[in-house]
Formats: C-alpha cells, sequence, structure tokens
C-alpha cells in the first residue's frame, strides 16, 4: 500500500495522460465517425464506396498494428510528432469506424415510416436528415456510442506499449523500482480505470433502459 | 431503413449533379492515393544523405519470392502463435461465459451479486491490464498469460450476453419448464440457456473475433505471435529494408483472417435473424447483420442488446 501512497503524483500523471488521450481520441473519433457515417449514407457512390472500405480495413485490424503503423512507420515516412500525438492519431483512427457503425445503426433504427413522412411533406435530403432522424436516432445512439468510448478507454492502455507514458507504463515504471509490491501496484491501476469505465457503463445502462420505454 | 427512403429517386438534375459530385470525390480520392503512392515510391534520403530506394522497388518486396518468411509468417506467426492462443482462449472463454451467465442468474444471490460484480470488474479493464497482472504476478510465461488474460475478459462478456439472453425470454419459457416438473436447474439448462445461446450466437462469434484481434495484444508481453514475428523478428532477421513490406503482409494476414470470421458471423447472424423473424413479436430487436457486425468491434455493447 505504501508503494501506491508513495508514487501517487506518478501514478495521477499517467491517468491524466490517459484521460488526455481518451478526451482527444475520443472527440477526434466522435468528428471523423459522424463525417464516416454521413457519408456512408450519402447519395454520393464514391463516398459510400470510401466509406465502406475505410470501415471495413480499420475494423478488421487489430489496434496494436494500428499504433505500430502510427508509432515506427509514420516517422519512418518523415512525419515529425511527438508519440503522444502519434497516438492520438491512431485511436482515433481505429476508433472512428465504430463510431461511424454506431451511429449508422442509430439512424438505421428510426422508422420508415419517419424518413417517408418527411419526404413525403417535402423536406430535402439534408432536412429530413437533420430535423427527422438524426434527433431521434441521436437518442438510440447515445448508449452504444458510450460502449465505444468505454472501450476506447481500454484501448488507450495499448498506447502505454508506443511510447506513451500513461497508466499502464506507469506502472511498469513502478513497479521496476517497487518489485516487491506488483499485486498492490496492478490493482490500483485497475482502480484508476474503472474509476472511468464503471460510471461511464451505468450512464450508458440507464439511458439504454429509457431509449427502450421510449422505442 | 434502406437508405434510398431519404432522397428520392433522383430526376435528371439530380443524377447530373450526383454524378458531378461523385467525379469529383473519386478525383479527389484517386489524387490522394496517387500522392500517397508517389510519396511511398520516391526515394528516400536519410540523415546523412544515404539514399536508399522508394517503397515500392522490387529490391524491398523480392522478399515475397522467400519460403522461409512465409514459413516465419504463416506457420511460426498466424497459426502456432496467433491462432493457438486464440483458439485455446476461445474455447476458455466460451467455458467462463456459461459458468459466469449461471452464475449471474442464479437464484441465490449469494452467487448473483458477487458474480455481478466480478463481470463488471473484468469487463470495465483493458486486457492489457489482465494480460500483465497474470504474467508478473503468476509468472505463468506469456503463452499462458495471454491465454489466461484473453479468456477471463471475453468470457465475462460472453457471460453478459448469455445472461442477457436469458433474461430476454419470454417468464413462459421457465414457467413451463417448471410446470411440467422439471427442477429450477434443469429448467435453467434445458429450455432457457439452449435458446438464450442459440439467440446470442451472432454476438459470441463476433466477440470471438475480437478475440482474434486481441491476441495482437500478446505482442506486448513478448508473446511470439504473427505481430511480433512479422514486425520483430523478420526485420531484424533481413533486415529495416524490408520494413514496410511486413508491415504490409501482416496487414494483409490479419485483413484476410479477421474478413474471414466476420463474414462467418455475418452469415451466422443472417440465419439465426431469418429464423426468427417468423416467430418475432415484441422480442428483442433483431440481432441483424449490422448489429452483429458493430458488436463485432464494441466488445462492450454485447450485455445490451436490445431492449
Amino acid at each position: 500500500m505504501d508503494a501506491i501512497i508513495e508514487n501517487l503524483p506518478t501514478f495521477l500523471g499517467g491517468f491524466w495522460t490517459t484521460l488526455q488521450l481518451l478526451l482527444l481520441s475520443g472527440a477526434g473519433a466522435l468528428v471523423l465517425g459522424t463525417l464516416i457515417a454521413a457519408m456512408r449514407i450519402s447519395p454520393v457512390s464514391a463516398l459510400r464506396g470510401f466509406a465502406t472500405v475505410y470501415t471495413e480495413i480499420l475494423r478488421n485490424i487489430p489496434l496494436t498494428l494500428v499504433l505500430f503503423f502510427c508509432a515506427f512507420l509514420l516517422p519512418y515516412l518523415g512525419v515529425g510528432l511527438p508519440y503522444f500525438a502519434f497516438a492520438v492519431i491512431g485511436l482515433t483512427a481505429y476508433t472512428s469506424p465504430f463510431i461511424a457503425e454506431a451511429i449508422r445503426s442509430g439512424i438505421n433504427g428510426v422508422a420508415l415510416g419517419q424518413a417517408e413522412a418527411a419526404r413525403a411533406v417535402g423536406l430535402t435530403f439534408g432536412q429530413t436528415l437533420r430535423l427527422i432522424i438524426l434527433p431521434q436516432g441521436i437518442r438510440m445512439v447515445i448508449p452504444p456510442l458510450l460502449n465505444v468510448i468505454i472501450a476506447l478507454t481500454k484501448n488507450t492502455s495499448v498506447a502505454g506499449a508506443f511510447f506513451v507514458v500513461e497508466l499502464i507504463a506507469t506502472s511498469r515504471q513502478i513497479i521496476n523500482v517497487r518489485g516487491d509490491s506488483t499485486i498492490a501496484i496492478l490493482l490500483a491501476v485497475a482502480v484508476f480505470y474503472l474509476i472511468i469505465t464503471v460510471p461511464l457503463g451505468q450512464v450508458a445502462a440507464r439511458l439504454e433502459r429509457k431509449v427502450a420505454v421510449f422505442r | 431503413m434502406s437508405t434510398n427512403v431519404l432522397f428520392d429517386v433522383p430526376g435528371p438534375k439530380a443524377r447530373r449533379r450526383s454524378l458531378i459530385v461523385s467525379i469529383i470525390a473519386t478525383v479527389l480520392l484517386a489524387l490522394g492515393l496517387v500522392w500517397l503512392f508517389f510519396t511511398l515510391a520516391a526515394p528516400r534520403v536519410s540523415a546523412n544523405n544515404i539514399e536508399s530506394p522508394g517503397m515500392f522497388d522490387p529490391s524491398r518486396w523480392d522478399i515475397l519470392a522467400d519460403g522461409r518468411m512465409w514459413n516465419a509468417i504463416l506457420v511460426r506467426g498466424l497459426l502456432e502463435g496467433t491462432l493457438k492462443m486464440a483458439a485455446v482462449a476461445a474455447v476458455l472463454a466460451l467455458a467462463f461465459g456459461i459458468v459466469f451467465s449461471f452464475a449471474r442468474t442464479a437464484n441465490s444471490k449469494w452467487i448473483r451479486i458477487p458474480a455481478a460484480v466480478l463481470l463488471d470488474f473484468f469487463r470495465g479493464m483493458p486486457v492489457l491490464l489482465l494480460m500483465l497482472f497474470i504474467l508478473l504476478v503468476f509468472a505463468t510465461g506469456s503463452y499462458w498469460a495471454g491465454v489466461a488474460g484473453l479468456a477471463i475478459y471475453n468470457g465475462a462478456i460472453i457471460g453478459e450476453a448469455l445472461r442477457s439472453g436469458i433474461q430476454s425470454l419470454p417468464k413462459g419459457q421457465r414457467e413451463s419448464g417448471l410446470a411440467i416438473g422439471l427442477t429450477p436447474v434443469q429448467t435453467r439448462f434445458r429450455i432457457e440457456f439452449p435458446q438464450a445461446f442459440r439467440q446470442m450466437l451472432p454476438i459470441i462469434i463476433a466477440q470471438l473475433v475480437v478475440l482474434l484481434k486481441d491476441t495482437s495484444l500478446a505482442y506486448i508481453i513478448a508473446y511470439p505471435e504473427l505481430l511480433n514475428i512479422g514486425l520483430r523478428q523478420l526485420p531484424t532477421t533481413y533486415g529495416n529494408r524490408y520494413f514496410f513490406t511486413f508491415f504490409f503482409i501482416v496487414l494483409v494476414v490479419y485483413l484476410g483472417v479477421n474478413l474471414l470470421l466476420s463474414w462467418l458471423a455475418r452469415v451466422v447472424a443472417h440465419r439465426t435473424s431469418a429464423g426468427k423473424k417468423n416467430k418475432r413479436k415484441g422480442g428483442p430487436t433483431v440481432v441483424g447483420v449490422d448489429t452483429a457486425a458493430m458488436y463485432a468491434v464494441m466488445p462492450d455493447a454485447s450485455g445490451s442488446s436490445g431492449p
């Protein structure tokens, strides 16, 4: 226990880095994912094709490979950025198709009659989407989106293997010094992750029940 | 909802506009690809002015003809590394999941509540942390650390999926089981569980795809799987000249295996949802193609299928 207390500042530093990774790549993935989802349902076939290929490729390769690309191949190709930025890029790219799929499935979950009615009263594609489909879709999308964010929280741990000193990397540093209390240190790391994931999961579950009644 | 309800069947004007946008988008995408191609193909000059050939130079790709390289990638990396870990972990994860789901739906709250806490605990933390914990605390070696980490984490998720499957069954199933004289345990095993398993099969398979992808985390705990062999060992053996080539090969192998499995998940999802369509009434939302594909990548969504 004293190993944790005396290293608390280091832990909090790692936790802060994890939070930064989560917030930056979460925001990035939300923006990029929404764009991809919009492309995926747009009338322009080239954009649809691009979004489909992008989604299929990124969803079917492991995150480790994506981060490997960012941390080793991007510098090799002449991109000069700190490793933290590479990790954010990788996590954003990896998470965005999941966000896109969550949004798309929410949009697909809106009853067909809604779109038909909107079209029938003469709204355009943009208006239909903005005024009718998205406001309803977003409600159903929020629980799965939160689940994606929870997965992202856990995924930030992989960045620890690619030169970003977040919680996992921090814990490894501390274990190197205090090998006698490995269990306590790793449990402390687990608690830090649970601080983020458990409340998010509970919000998601509660929202889901609410939306289910609404539906 | 099919997308074509969102916009009218395009008239001549809209068709032309769509065509124009389509062409512009295609040209932009093509330009991007061409730019990428030439950036990669350009010879690179390192800091001390040594010029090395571009990424598409034959000297970087002649390795494709090397049988030993393929042997290392496909046999040592994919088969004896990744797939061996994934297969054992998948079997164990299924077993854990079944046990967890029974514990989670047990009648006695002395079993149910600890099981729920334990499941939340396992689901709420990174697989990597579980692996590290097992590796450092139990000193199992990287193979079993990887297998156990994957099995516990994915077992917890499969357990939650099965639990929600059991709970989404109509009450009458359990009641009629009890009414014909089966014990509660028999009812659970013989009436409820088989239905829940069948219903959740797409999610379970999708989760197994996730498990396969997550074996790459074992790279971090120094287990020799596809990523480790392809991107660490082989570049050391053959020289960094082939780094890009190896990355490309590993990417293609992962894509191939995962697309195959995802496709399988989709087929199963389609079959189960097609079979259910006739009786579906107020039940859970159809676990259709998109949902299953979505779950394939969001480990945590599996506990929350439908209302």
